[in-house]
């Protein structure tokens, strides 16, 4: 298959003026603006990848005057770093993508809620908002923006228990539909998007929704921000062009001896040696927030596995049944046959028991866990086993 | 044990007596005395008029909202995967070693407290922790000693 291979691109972090952007943006219609999004083909960078433009026509749709436009700040994903990096570098972009997004879907209020294990940076931000704030009464635009806290809770960066927790409550997913669109923070029309995506959104505006799409592929617009770790000899954030392969991924950052990536986090997709050239990092082949570990052959793949279902029975938010038990049970199931308490026709028990989590659970938490439970264990049978 | 009616009442003046003030309340008592008592809690349910459950509702789902007593600097270490491969587990027994204490504990002068964490965001800069809300990274054993010196001088 023929694609673009590996490119570098300088996008999300390059220098824009602020006020010239969302200056062009205020004078463009909400109609227009939400056009360009969908003309862009930009999906959330958060890792589910839903539609931008799509989620703010729907918010734009709603005849509730209360509306908000949320910043999913809640970065939790093992191995994604990436929306720290760019609330560090260019917060202003941040911002600038929410009042773009206000002004599309009718809303005066923008919440960001940021990861308790980042609090470390809110100063910094606040001093930002404090002068975006002042940037933004100069244009005559009616916006706020103000911050909300985590406090330890993966299972917050889930959009509903996100809201949930802004609103003082245990971040506990809730059932869907109503989709935030209609009912989100304070059950009323929410727009949420991820810090990426928000400051991508800064770009097409300026650039445009047809330059945009120069790059990355027809299921994978754009660019994406990376964030590599594990056995690389150049750990760190790195903005690449969608479309490329896993090899030539780990041809970039691997260190001669991978055998496997996981991409997308704990969540994600295990991709071992033998597929690396089959398959395409994005919406068409592999989707990720952004998480890139690479592993070599010194690693056990029973040690990624067992730590990954370590993290899910902890983060689990403990409400539906599939979920809450379903991880713990994966969990013991692997160190049974690790054990060798249990024969290793077990592992097709426990596959079938991912599965039925994929149906079953509640939210994206007890969904995706069986993304990694089998793509490892299929892969790395033996690993697992002895 | 402390004293918590004032600061309460302070917290709640500053940030609001709604429901969505719980958390950013709760964070407020924990930054200053490190962890919530029943008394606090009883506190906080009062000053907001919602039930003292709904208050230890929120307050148990949040690892960051201790309800354990803890230390005066509380330090978690990142134990997922990538900090787990890139020696994790030798800056736990150094810590251990020089706090004379095991994972989950807190020394008897109640300075340190020694916790796990699940991923905080350092993956490229592993082995990370967390100290209150200050993360350091690319740690080594040698390194570990310094920092933990820097704060039983404080």
């Amino acid at each position: 298959m023929k694609n673009k291979g590996l490119n570098k691109v300088d996008l999300i972090f390059e220098k824009v003026n602020l006020r010239e952007v969302l200056t062009k943006a205020f004078r463009m219609s909400s109609e227009e603006i939400i056009e360009q999004i969908l003309e862009s083909g930009l999906k959330g960078r958060g890792g589910a990848g839903f539609p931008t433009g799509l989620k703010w026509k729907y918010t734009a749709a709603e005849k509730n005057p209360e509306k908000y436009v949320v910043c999913n700040a809640d970065e939790g994903e093992p191995g994604t770093f990436k929306d720290r990096e760019i609330l560090d570098r260019v917060a202003y972009k941040v911002y600038g993508g929410m009042a773009i997004a206000s002004k599309a879907i009718g809303a005066k209020y923008g919440i960001v809620y940021l990861r308790g294990e980042y609090r470390f940076m809110l100063p910094q931000l606040m001093k930002e908002l404090g002068s975006f704030h002042k940037m933004i009464d100069d244009t005559g635009y009616d916006f706020r923006i103000r911050y909300c806290l985590g406090s330890g809770a993966y299972i917050c960066g889930e959009e509903s228990a996100l809201f949930e927790s802004i609103q003082g409550d245990r971040g506990e997913p809730r059932n869907k539909p109503p989709y935030p669109t209609t009912s989100g923070v304070f059950y009323k029309p929410t727009s949420i998007n991820n810090v990426e995506t928000l400051a991508t959104v800064m770009m097409i505006i300026k650039h445009g929704a047809e330059a945009y799409t120069q790059l990355g592929t027809k299921d994978s617009r754009g660019s994406k921000v990376f964030s590599v770790s594990g056995d690389t000899p150049t750990p760190g954030i790195f903005e690449l062009e969608l479309g490329m392969t896993v090899q030539q991924f780990v041809n970039e950052f691997g260190d001669g001896d991978t055998k496997a990536v996981q991409v997308g986090g704990a969540s994600g997709f295990c991709v071992p040696r033998k597929k690396f050239n089959e398959t395409i990092i994005g919406f068409e082949g592999v989707p990720t927030g952004g998480s890139m570990k690479l592993f070599n052959s010194s690693r056990s793949m029973y040690n990624v596995l067992h730590n990954y279902l370590d993290f899910f029975a902890e983060e689990s938010c403990g409400q539906c049944t599939p979920c809450r038990v379903g991880c713990q049970q994966l969990l013991k199931g692997v160190q049974k046959v690790k054990k060798g308490e249990v024969k290793s026709t077990y592992l097709n028990e426990l596959v079938k028991l991912a599965d039925t989590m994929k149906i079953a659970s509640k939210c994206g938490l007890g969904q995706s866990v069986g993304n990694a439970f089998r793509t490892i264990v299929e892969n790395f049978r033996e690993e697992i086993i002895y | 044990m402390y004293q918590v009616g004032n600061l309460v009442r302070e917290l709640a003046s500053k940030h609001g007596r709604a429901r969505e003030s719980l958390m950013p309340i709760l964070q407020g008592i924990v930054d200053r005395h490190n962890y919530l008592t029943d008394e606090a809690m009883v506190e906080v349910a009062k000053e907001l008029d919602i039930s003292a459950a709904e208050v230890y509702g929120t307050a148990s789902f949040y690892t960051f909202l201790d309800i354990q007593e803890r230390g005066k600097y509380v330090i978690r270490v990142c134990k997922t995967i990538t900090c787990s491969m890139k020696g994790k587990s030798e800056i736990i027994q150094t810590l251990e070693d020089m706090l004379k204490i095991k994972v989950g504990e807190t020394t008897s002068d109640k300075m340190f407290s020694l916790l796990e964490t699940n991923c905080i965001g350092w993956c490229h800069k592993a082995p990370a922790i967390l100290i209150n809300e200050i993360p350091y990274t690319e740690l080594t054993p040698e390194k570990v000693v310094e920092i933990i010196k820097d704060y039983m001088q404080k």
